[in-house]
């Protein structure tokens, strides 16, 4: 019992610490994605490459002053950020990591826990994370705070429903609630990106939205909010909140590939390497190229396209992602009931 | 209306088709052409690793030359100052005293030769108007100062070395020199300053 509970909490810290780091170097990736598609070369002093800017930015953001409005309310103003954070890491708990090690004959998964409901666990949590977002604009007592925050919580409730509304499809495909089950039944190549397209489509489309990302970075639009809900956030509440943003990106990249992209299966692999606990080892690897791929591609996103108008983002969450959703239901549902799958 | 360039374009007011509606492929297409910047050749230069080359007409600090055989070409005449529509070259002219033929060229001289770095916008018609081929500007950086009293640059740091020669050839091409002759040649000849 000790061994698992010992294994348990090696897992649980390496998950935390990794997606803290691989959070950290998302902002370095950012930068340096942004400066290569501006023709330029991004942060390289710090380090050969730059490969320090990040902790420069984390001791920077760490000296800076820290301000607390004096009309603002000081714990809600706290507890804003914390949230955020909070919610940011609560999420990897039911993500597999990868299949699971044999260790003196006990076999241990790479997950934190496999909660047979993990996808309604993520779309709880998720869906806390507006309250950090929410919060934090509120206390601030700012009009642009406020309006940032409203934005964001409105964007994110209408991009939750057309999200959930995608995975059912999947759900239905599926039938199992366990990400873990999920990911084990995508082995050997079967990808559920190949059965549910455009189930996949609208749900990144509303990944992008739900982490707040370029085209969907209304909440924080400088040109009309100045800085959205963290307008009067400095310090390192301020770095929570931008933090919390590259850890969902994380999350979400990590969620997009186990559900859609056969998690931490490899496929032709198991005809090189038979030993179960490499095998599992090189899957955890794909896996987070998988993942880094995805970072890759929310970024690629952003230094592209402009930013929808408030207008138009609702207009597409509502009219037509939604309907979409449903649809995609629909004809998943006559699929499967005429290739007979229906019990 | 007759175009001026020949690039205008007429405008079509149309319905989106299909597939400008569902924007996808606009925005692959966007991606396309990020991506293809992601691998291209960087605009930047590293600054304080790489710098880049003057362009041959730079015009920076000035050099004051001094003759083969090291004696300064300067004879205090004045035009520089004259020419100078900043106003920021005064100097105060000297007789040479026997024994200072090595020093300088000519009987007069300028015992102080100061140019106000603040001042000078760096047009190059002192240089233009030296008949000695004394002052030229040259493509070194005039370096910032924290104190005005050190930006009045004297002849400690105008006048080149004797060993120390500064390289002046992009200045003074075999175009510069014959333009400036003809142009003496025709100011001594047309009567025209009374």
């Amino acid at each position: 019992m000790s061994t698992y509970l010992l294994i348990k909490i090696i897992i649980i810290v390496s998950v935390f610490l990794i997606s803290l780091v691989v959070a950290m170097y998302s902002t370095y990736a950012e930068r340096k994605v942004a400066a290569f598609m501006q023709d330029r070369l991004g942060p390289n002093r710090a380090g050969p490459f730059g490969i320090l800017q990040p902790m420069a930015d984390g001791v920077k953001m760490f000296m800076k002053e820290e301000i607390i409005p004096n009309v603002s309310n000081k714990f809600l103003f706290i507890l804003g950020p914390s949230l955020a954070m909070m919610t940011a890491c609560m999420t990897s708990a039911v993500i597999p990591w990868g299949k699971g090690l044999t260790i003196g004959g006990n076999f241990y998964p790479i997950q934190a826990t496999d909660v047979n409901i993990g996808i309604l666990y993520i779309f709880g949590v998720v869906s806390i994370g507006v309250y950090g977002i929410m919060i934090g604009g509120w206390a601030s007592n700012n009009k642009y705070s406020l309006l940032g925050a409203l934005r964001a919580s409105s964007q994110m409730i209408s991009y939750e429903i057309a999200m959930g509304l995608s995975i059912i499809a999947l759900i239905m495909m599926t039938g199992t609630l366990s990400v873990r089950e999920i990911a084990e039944q995508q082995a050997g190549g079967h990808w559920n990106v190949f059965y549910q397209p455009f189930g996949f489509l609208i749900f990144i489309i509303c990944a992008f939205a739900e982490t707040n990302r370029a085209p969907f970075d209304l909440p924080e639009c400088e040109t009309e909010l100045v800085g959205g809900y963290h307008t009067e956030y400095s310090s390192m509440k301020l770095g929570f909140y931008l933090f919390a943003e590259y850890i969902n990106m994380f999350i979400s990249s990590a969620v997009i590939s186990t559900l859609y992209f056969g998690g931490y299966n490899m496929p032709f692999i198991g005809r090189f390497v038979t030993d179960p606990n490499w095998l599992s080892m090189i899957g955890t690897m794909f896996l987070f190229g998988k993942i880094f791929f995805f970072i890759f591609l929310f970024m690629w996103i952003r230094w592209t396209l402009p930013r929808f108008r408030y207008d138009q983002l609702m207009n597409l969450g509502w009219k037509i992602l939604l309907p979409l959703a449903i649809a995609n239901i629909f004809v998943t549902g006559m699929v499967m009931w005429w290739m007979g799958k229906l019990s | 209306m007759q175009s001026l360039t020949n690039r205008s374009k007429q405008v079509v007011k149309q319905e989106l088709t299909f597939a400008e509606k569902i924007y996808l492929p606009a925005i692959l297409n966007g991606m396309k052409i990020t991506l293809r910047h992601f691998f291209k050749k960087k605009a930047t230069i590293s600054y304080p690793e790489v710098k880049r080359d003057f362009a041959p007409v730079y015009r920076g600090q000035h050099v004051l030359k001094r003759d083969e055989n090291g004696a300064e070409r300067c004879t205090a005449c004045g035009l520089c100052a004259l020419s100078c529509p900043a106003e920021a070259i005064t100097m105060v002219a000297a007789e040479r005293n026997k024994g200072e033929e090595k020093l300088y060229r000519e009987e007069k001289y300028a015992s102080t030769y100061e140019i106000n770095m603040l001042r000078c916008i760096f047009c190059g018609l002192c240089e233009e108007a030296c008949p000695k081929e004394a002052i030229f500007l040259t493509d070194r950086i005039v370096a910032t100062s924290l104190n005005r009293s050190e930006m009045i640059y004297g002849k400690d740091k105008l006048v080149e070395g004797v060993n120390e020669r500064i390289d002046i050839s992009d200045r003074q091409t075999s175009e510069v020199i014959e333009f400036k002759r003809i142009r003496i040649f025709s100011i001594t000849n047309c009567n025209c300053w009374n």
